[in-house]
């Protein structure tokens, strides 16, 4: 029973940092109705940048996500314009799939180049410090990578419900052509909002480099985790995504601390399987939204 | 016209195999000829193969490499203490593609019931979960020390015709499947499922069963490929067998070819494998060659979206209508038309 109790809350722990992932990713499907195969890159990337300020200058890695997340927020915006906007002509679905495949395999390309790909890891001097509540282990690092994910997603949750940007941006998740017409740029919306994705995933690699050791291969393991959580969740559903996060995140834990590591990654799998099966929109999913 | 298009096509298709059989016969001493087309020709066959569910079907597989995979590690496992003379394992091939179809009906049954996005994020994971079971059932796959298929007691001088004749078998089957389909009902009720699925549906074409045969087949040629590869390259790892990049190479090349054509996934194998293999010479061992290759796959998809001989067609019929003195507006009218199949296929909402 206290290994169980235990498993939970490592599991809700480690899950809010997967819903700052993942609601990133469904923010991107919304609006944009594209399933983003680099998110998971983007996280290693986040990591790789904390790892960098850490390493050469000292920076703790919690003050770093003040520099990662504008900066990837940038770099997503230039992504988008780039890569992403040009497509939008018959056959996005697919194509944008496959661009963003390549965004991670190059990604990985140019991190392999600069680190190396042996496993690395960010070890402030706090890494190992953890509290014992009511006989509980409670791990400062993990502790607080929940507390800043809960900070970052109630700062994305105020922008999309406060501002007009956020406005514009719900519009679209809800009806594109509505919103268009109602004066909202589209392509607008899409960059903020493929940059808004980016910056997510990038404040979560900070965190996510002090609780894993991560290469730059790391992204294909993340992305299939997180893929399981935007489908869980409902492709374009934010507050499903954050539910499922943590749904899996407990689960994924409980299995590895009662079976073993090697399961946890099928719980994963197993749930996508079963989530397509039985309800293949997801938990909170709309029945018109995407493709499905 | 019918019949000189078609005479035409089997010039093509003589001369195309005509040559590459004949090459290992002229050029038999040198050995890296033959291993690089071996490569390519098993390029150009997991592109066709792919081509019939992601290009025909209009279903994007990521998965495919985890069949590919499949293949692999039969023949390892099977063969791994002795290969019997040498040709037995290329006599097992249908049974490695009659297992690894099986296999496939019911992911395809649960994949297929999702559009574009959730089948390739499902597909994808087909692909995780096959290289996490291959990493981590050590007592059947090696785990991460791979497992080895017996070497091949063939003659040095030809070590690798048999390889290579059995690969171009597989890719005359895998073109030869796909002129099949072009031909047949099944060809059509794919082009049905692809334009709208629903409507397709509603008129009365079997979509679920179309789809699952295309599937199948494609899985079964894929993992015949696979096998072959095993044999012929002796190890089987997880990370090589299991690898998205072959995935990405299927699908690449399909693409930079065109999608749906019976020619465009061997063009873009024979354009492709070369060019990666030159840029594995120039970068060497460095991981600037994963950055090359997403590059290329960046410039084809923004470029060249619909693939060369689409691309080339369209220009052709174009001419020709121009010639002919048919107005502009007609062709234009024309692909107006046949564009919006593939609006009403990317989005419900536009």
């Amino acid at each position: 029973m206290h290994a169980l109790i235990q498993a939970i809350i490592l599991g809700i722990l480690t899950g809010g940092v997967y819903a700052l992932m993942a609601s990133g990713q469904t923010l991107i499907f919304g609006i944009m109705k594209v399933v983003n195969l680099a998110q998971g890159a983007f996280v290693v990337l986040g990591a790789y940048l904390t790892y960098t300020l850490f390493v050469q200058f000292g920076m703790d890695p919690f003050a770093s996500v003040l520099i990662t997340t504008p900066l990837m927020f940038l770099v997503g915006v230039g992504l988008q314009w780039a890569l992403i906007r040009p497509l939008h002509s018959d056959d996005v679905a697919q194509l944008s799939l496959l661009v963003t495949f390549a965004l991670a395999l190059g990604v990985e390309g140019i991190l392999s180049f600069a680190y190396s790909t042996t496993l690395t890891n960010i070890q402030p001097k706090y890494a190992n410090f953890s509290w014992t509540v009511v006989g509980y282990q409670v791990n400062l690092v993990r502790f607080c990578a929940f507390a800043l994910s809960l900070v970052v997603l109630a700062v994305l949750y105020l922008v999309l419900k406060r501002t007009k940007f956020g406005r514009a941006v719900r519009a679209t998740v809800q009806n594109p052509m509505s919103a268009q017409l109602l004066g909202v740029n589209a392509q607008r919306v899409s960059a903020l909002g493929f940059g808004l994705g980016a910056a997510t995933a990038a404040s979560a690699g900070s965190v996510f480099g002090m609780l894993n050791a991560f290469n730059p291969g790391s992204h294909y393991d993340l992305i299939s985790r997180l893929l399981t959580v935007v489908v869980l969740g409902g492709l374009g559903s934010i507050g499903g995504s954050v539910v499922a996060a943590l749904v899996m995140g407990v689960a994924s834990s409980v299995v590895s601390a009662m079976a073993s590591p090697i399961w946890s990654d099928f719980t994963f799998f197993i749930v996508l399987l079963l989530v397509l099966l039985l309800r293949p929109r997801g938990l909170f999913g709309a029945r018109t939204r995407g493709a499905l | 016209m019918k019949a000189l298009l078609a005479r035409v096509g089997v010039v093509r298709a003589v001369a195309f195999f005509g040559v590459l059989v004949i090459v290992p016969l002229v050029t038999g001493q040198i050995g890296w000829l033959t291993n690089a087309l071996i490569f390519t020709i098993m390029y150009a066959a997991l592109a066709s193969s792919w081509n019939l569910v992601g290009g025909y079907a209009g279903y994007p597989s990521l998965g495919h490499a985890a069949f590919f995979g499949l293949g692999a590690y039969s023949m390892a496992i099977v063969f791994n203490g002795s290969v019997y003379g040498g040709y037995l394992p290329f006599v097992m091939l249908p049974l490695v593609a009659i297992g690894a179809a099986l296999i496939s009906l019911p992911i395809g049954w649960v994949a297929m019931r999702t559009r574009a996005d959730v089948f390739a994020i499902v597909t994808i994971t087909v692909l995780f979960i096959a290289q996490t079971l291959a990493f981590n059932f050590n007592t059947v796959t090696g785990g991460a020390q791979g497992k080895s298929v017996a070497p091949a007691p063939f003659d040095v001088s030809t070590y690798n015709w048999p390889f290579y004749y059995a690969m171009l078998t597989l890719l005359a089957i895998a073109m030869g499947i796909s002129l099949y389909f072009r031909r047949s009902k099944i060809g059509l009720s794919l082009a049905t499922v692809r334009a709208d699925e629903e409507k397709a549906h509603g008129v009365g074409v079997r979509v679920t069963a179309v789809k699952l045969i295309a599937f199948a087949v494609s899985c079964g040629i894929v993992a015949m490929v696979g096998g072959v590869w095993a044999y012929y390259v002796g190890f089987v790892y997880p990370q090589f067998a299991v690898d998205p990049l072959i995935t990405i190479g299927m699908v690449l090349m399909t693409f930079l070819g065109g999608r749906g054509t019976l020619w465009g996934p061997v063009l873009g194998a024979f354009i492709l494998v070369p060019a990666q293999e030159f840029f594995a010479f120039t970068f060497g061992a460095s991981q600037l060659y994963l950055f090359a290759y997403a590059a290329v796959f960046l410039v084809i998809m923004l470029f060249l979206p619909r693939g060369i001989l689409p691309s080339i067609s369209d220009r052709l019929r174009k001419k020709r209508a121009a010639a002919n003195g048919i107005l502009r507006d007609a062709s234009d009218a024309a692909s107006a038309v046949s564009a919006q199949p593939a609006a009403h296929q990317t989005g419900v909402t536009r």
